[in-house]
């Protein structure tokens, strides 16, 4: 369900299909800044009600993302 | 010129803090300031503000407490709903010749006047972020830019303040939220009240003091959308001192 919301939003913000954002897929091949990055991550705490902290850990791919909600969701 | 924005000014109970509430006041703005211990001032203030006919609201915060800071914004986004406008004004000196001054004497002033302004940035980020858009002044010195006898620990937080500021407006260009900050000389307040004499008057080009009013119409401007293609720029409004 997480990785589906962040394929969707990221899939919106870059204007292409969802199927084409996998879990792998790092974010600087995207051309997404980590700025971006923490926009997408306000954008999923409003979605899932949830507040989430970045912490230190820089999150690259959209795998370390989902984790990152989905431990959070847990 | 403000009307319908939220700003938040550090240090807004006296002295240039209180002069930039008030300009912000005439012009439209609520204000959300923060003081450091000063009720009585700030309670003045407070009713200087309110009788402008804007939402105000004083909060007691020491800017140099992380948490402190984050729970404060916090408690303005509840109290105002969002924020448009930051104001890091807050500063404290510890004037001392370096053998003189204690370890102590820079922290407390690196705290408060560096630490304190990079805080507060921290806490208003992510609503600019997310809205897109925020002005974020800073009051440097012309102390940080030229450096001063005694003043090791002030100059120090005040030049840190330049580096600070011209960072965060590379970072949130991109995001339509302007950083700059203000780098005053000599102005009359409190801060300043027992330096004011002939002799230093006589090294300043426009041989007087400047008012805090006058820093705070420079920061209505900053604050404004006259001010929107302006990032990371370090203005001095010192008649002439530093140039």
């Amino acid at each position: 369900m997480v990785f589906e919301k962040i394929a969707a939003l990221l899939a919106e913000k870059l204007e292409c299909e969802a199927t084409e954002i996998k879990m792998e897929t790092e974010f600087s091949a995207l051309g997404i800044d980590s700025l971006d990055v923490m926009e997408l991550l306000m954008t999923l705490e409003e979605e899932f009600g949830t507040e989430i902290e970045m912490g230190e850990n820089k999150v690259n791919t959209v795998a370390e993302l989902t984790a990152l909600i989905e431990a959070k969701l847990a | 010129m403000l009307k319908g924005k939220t700003a938040v000014v550090t240090g807004g109970s006296r002295g240039i803090g209180k002069a930039i509430c008030l300009k912000f006041a005439e012009n439209g703005a609520d204000i959300a300031f923060l003081y450091a211990g000063n009720t009585v001032k700030a309670e003045e203030t407070l009713k200087e503000l309110e009788k402008l006919g804007v939402r105000a609201k004083a909060y007691q915060c020491n800017v140099a407490d992380a948490d402190a800071v984050a729970a404060v914004v916090k408690e303005i986004v509840t109290d105002f709903g969002s924020i448009q406008i930051l104001v890091n004004n807050a500063g404290i000196t510890k004037d001392k010749l370096v053998p003189m001054m204690k370890a102590a004497d820079f922290d407390a002033v690196v705290d408060t006047n560096l630490k304190g302004t990079f805080y507060m940035i921290k806490g208003v980020y992510p609503l600019f972020l997310k809205q897109k858009g925020g002005k974020i002044i800073n009051i440097s010195s012309v102390s940080g830019l030229m450096g001063n006898s005694g003043q090791a620990n002030y100059s120090a937080s005040k030049a840190g303040v330049v580096g600070l500021t011209k960072s965060v407006a590379k970072e949130l260009a991109g995001r339509g939220i302007c950083c700059n900050a203000i780098a005053p000389g000599f102005i009359a307040t409190e801060m300043t009240e027992n330096l004011e004499n002939n002799a230093l008057k006589d090294a300043i080009p426009m041989k007087r003091f400047g008012e805090a009013d006058e820093v705070a119409k420079l920061a209505l401007f900053l604050a404004s959308e006259h001010s929107d293609y302006i990032t990371g720029e370090i203005i001095r409004i010192d008649g002439g001192l530093a140039c």
